[in-house]
C-alpha cells in the first residue's frame, strides 16, 4: 500500500500526467463528436455504440506515452536510483507503478469510451446508441481495460530502453506501421494479423460488431473470442513487463 | 559500521575497482579519497547496491543493502544532487521518499529546517542552484535519520561558505555516534574533514589510516633556516651528519638552507651553542597536494601527458609518459617547495 502511495505522489506531483489525461480525453471525444455531427442523417443507422469508438487509439497512444515517461523519466533525471535506494528489491516499486499507471490509463480509458459514446447520444438523439447486449456494452466499457493494457505494455518498453524517444519511437512504429504491415506479406499475413497483440486486444472491443463504412475496423475469422483476445493481450502485455522488470533487477540502476 | 570485503567491479575487461577491503567505523567522519575515475563513486553504487559487484561483499551493520527492511531509516545517501525530477517541489521530492520508508510526512518539514530550505520547499527543484540541489540531497540522506550516511564529493561545485557549512554538518553528524562516509578527490577538503582516510587509486586500495598519520607519512617535513653567515651555517648542520639543501632565492624568498628531518628546536640550539645568528628558522611541510600525487601517482586513470620533471623524464627515457617517482624515495622523500633540477 505504501509503494502505491509513493507512486501516486510521483505521478499527481509534477505537471504532464494531467496534460496527457487532458489530452487523451478531448482529442478522442473532440473526434468523436465531429464524426457525430457530420453523420448524414440516411447513414444514422450506421451510428451504433462501436462506431462511437473509432477514435479510441488517439487517447491510447496518449496514454501510452504517459505510460512510457512514468518510467523513462525516472532514468532520465536519476530517481529511478532513489526508487531503488528506498525499495532495493526494486519489483515491489515496479509493480506498484505499474498498477498506479495501468489503473489510471484504465479510468481514463472508461472516461474518454463513456464521454464519445455520450457526446455523440447528445448530438444524435435519434441514433441507435442505446446499449442494451453484452457485446454493445463491451464496444464502449471494454476501451478502458485495453487502455490499461496497452499501458502495462507502454511502461514494459520504458523499462527495457530506459530511454524516453527511443521508447515511444518502438511502440509508435510497432503500433502504426508493423501491426499495419506485417498483414500484407502475402499468404502468411492474416495469419501472424490474427496474433498481432494489438490487433488481438482491438478484436476484444469489437468482436461481433456489425461492418459498415465508418466503423472501426472488424476483423474476420479471428481465432480468439472476445474474452479470449483480452486475455492473450493481458498475456503478452503482462509478459513483457515481467521481461522488463528481470532486466531492472539484474541491471546496474 | 560498514565493511567491504574483496569489492570488485569490472566492465568487460576494464577493472574500476579491484579487490577493495576497508572498514568505516561509526562515530567519526571517515574521508573516501583517490583522484578522478579510482572507482570511488562505484563503490559506493554498490554499496548501496545500485550496482551489483562482480566480486566480494559489502555489508552495513553486517547485512547486505538490499536485505535491510526499510533501508532509509537506517542509511542515507548523497550520490547526486541532480537526482530530483525537475518540475517536482522539494517537498513532493521528499514526500515520495518519505512515503516508501513510511517515514512521517513531518519528517518532510524538519530536514527541510534543517538543511534551510523550508522558505523555498514548495518550488521546482530543477530552478534549484547547485548548492541549493546540494542541500536537498542532504535533506534526502537525513529523511530517515540513519545512522550510516554516504556522501560523494558534497562539497564539489560549492561556495566557502556552503564548503564550512557541509564540513561542519558532517563532524555533527559523527558527534552524534553516525557512520559518515565521505568521498572526495581534495585531500586538502580531506584533511579538514575526516579524522579516518580510505585512500584508492585505479580502483585499489592505497591506505587506510587516520588523516593525521597519512599525512605524516605522505609529507617530509624539514626545516628552513636562513642567516648571514651561510657557509659557516651549512659546515655546521652537514657536520652534525644533517642532510642540508641549498634553496637560492625565489618566491618563497632570499636564498636559505633546507634541513629535512630536523627540528627547529634541535637546529636552533645548534646555532646558539655556536654564536651564529639566524635570520629564519621555520618548520616546513610538504603540501598536501604534493604528498597526494606522490601516493596515487601510479594510480591515476587519466594521466596528463608531459607532466614528469627533467630529471625524472631523463630516467624514464621516455617522452609523454608520466614517471612515477623512483621507488627509493617513496614515500619519505619527496622533494618540496624546491624548484625542479636541484632537489637532490
Amino acid at each position: 500500500m505504501t509503494l502505491l502511495t509513493v507512486e501516486r505522489i510521483k505521478l499527481f506531483s509534477t505537471r504532464s500526467p494531467w496534460w496527457c489525461m487532458i489530452l487523451a480525453t478531448a482529442l478522442t471525444v473532440g473526434l468523436t463528436s465531429l464524426f457525430a455531427a457530420t453523420t448524414r442523417t440516411k447513414d444514422l443507422a450506421d451510428l451504433t455504440p462501436d462506431a462511437t469508438q473509432f477514435a479510441y487509439n488517439f487517447g491510447l497512444v496518449v496514454m501510452m506515452v504517459m505510460s512510457t515517461l512514468a518510467v523513462t523519466t525516472e532514468y532520465r533525471f536519476g530517481t529511478i536510483r532513489s526508487t531503488f535506494l528506498a525499495v532495493p528489491t526494486r519489483t515491489p516499486a515496479l509493480v506498484a507503478k505499474a498498477v498506479v499507471v495501468a489503473s489510471l490509463s484504465g479510468i481514463v480509458g472508461e472516461i474518454t469510451a463513456v464521454g464519445s459514446w455520450g457526446i455523440a447520444r447528445l448530438i444524435q438523439p435519434d441514433a441507435p446508441l442505446a446499449l442494451n447486449t453484452a457485446q454493445e456494452y463491451r464496444n464502449v466499457f471494454g476501451v478502458g481495460l485495453v487502455y490499461l493494457l496497452a499501458s502495462v505494455f507502454a511502461m514494459a518498453v520504458g523499462l527495457i530502453v530506459r530511454q524516453s524517444a527511443g521508447a515511444i519511437v518502438i511502440e509508435l512504429i510497432y503500433l502504426f506501421l508493423l501491426e499495419n504491415l506485417l498483414p500484407v506479406i502475402p499468404r502468411i499475413g492474416d495469419s501472424i494479423q490474427h496474433w498481432l497483440p494489438f490487433t488481438v486486444g482491438d478484436n476484444f472491443i469489437v468482436a461481433g460488431a456489425v461492418r459498415h463504412s465508418d466503423g472501426p475496423p472488424v476483423i474476420d475469422n479471428m481465432p480468439l473470442g472476445p474474452w479470449g483476445s483480452l486475455l492473450y493481450f493481458a498475456a503478452v502485455c503482462i509478459g513483457l513487463f515481467v521481461i522488463g522488470t528481470v532486466l531492472a533487477r539484474r541491471r546496474d540502476a | 559500521m560498514i565493511e567491504a570485503q574483496g569489492l570488485t567491479k569490472r566492465y568487460g575487461r576494464t577493472v574500476a575497482v579491484n579487490d577493495l577491503s576497508f572498514t568505516v567505523a561509526p562515530g567519526k567522519v571517515t574521508g573516501f579519497l583517490g583522484p578522478n575515475g579510482a572507482g570511488k563513486s562505484t563503490t559506493m553504487r554498490m554499496i548501496l547496491g545500485l550496482d551489483n559487484p562482480s566480486a566480494g561483499t559489502v555489508r552495513i551493520n553486517g547485512r547486505r543493502y538490499a536485505e535491510l527492511h526499510h533501508p532509509l531509516r537506517q542509511v542515507g545517501a548523497l550520490l547526486d544532487a541532480k537526482w530530483v525530477h525537475p518540475n517536482r517541489s522539494a517537498r513532493s521530492h521528499l514526500r515520495w521518499i518519505a512515503a516508501s520508508n513510511r517515514i512521517p510526512v513531518k519528517r518532510v518539514d524538519e530536514v527541510l529546517e534543517v538543511v534551510g530550505l523550508t522558505s523555498v520547499a514548495g518550488k521546482r527543484a530543477g530552478g534549484f542552484s547547485l548548492g541549493m540541489s546540494q542541500r536537498l540531497g542532504i535533506a534526502t540522506a537525513l529523511l530517515g535519520d540513519p545512522g550510516v550516511l554516504l556522501f560523494d564529493e558534497p562539497v564539489n561545485g560549492l561556495d566557502p561558505e556552503g564548503i564550512l557549512w557541509i564540513r561542519q554538518f558532517m563532524h555533527r553528524l559523527a558527534d552524534e555516534g553516525r557512520t559518515v562516509f565521505v568521498s572526495s578527490h581534495l585531500l586538502s577538503e580531506m584533511a579538514l574533514t575526516a579524522q579516518d582516510l580510505v585512500v584508492i587509486g585505479r580502483g585499489r586500495l592505497i591506505a587506510q589510516t587516520s588523516t593525521q598519520e597519512f599525512i605524516d607519512n605522505a609529507s617530509e617535513s624539514a626545516v628552513r633556516v636562513r642567516g648571514p653567515e651561510m657557509e659557516r651555517l651549512h659546515g655546521l648542520l652537514t657536520g652534525q651528519g644533517l642532510t642540508v639543501r641549498d634553496v637560492p632565492a625565489g618566491a618563497d624568498g632570499p636564498a636559505a638552507l633546507l634541513v629535512p628531518n630536523a627540528s627547529t628546536e634541535q637546529i636552533g640550539e645548534l646555532a646558539g651553542t655556536v654564536g651564529l645568528v639566524l635570520h629564519e628558522l621555520a618548520a616546513q611541510r610538504g603540501s598536501l597536494e604534493q604528498a597526494f600525487i606522490q601516493l596515487t601517482g601510479q594510480d591515476v586513470e587519466y594521466q596528463a601527458g608531459a607532466g614528469a620533471p627533467a630529471g625524472a623524464a631523463a630516467a624514464g627515457g621516455g617522452t609523454g609518459v608520466a614517471v612515477p617517482p623512483p621507488a627509493g624515495e617513496a614515500p619519505s622523500g619527496v622533494p618540496l617547495n624546491v624548484p625542479g633540477g636541484d632537489a637532490r
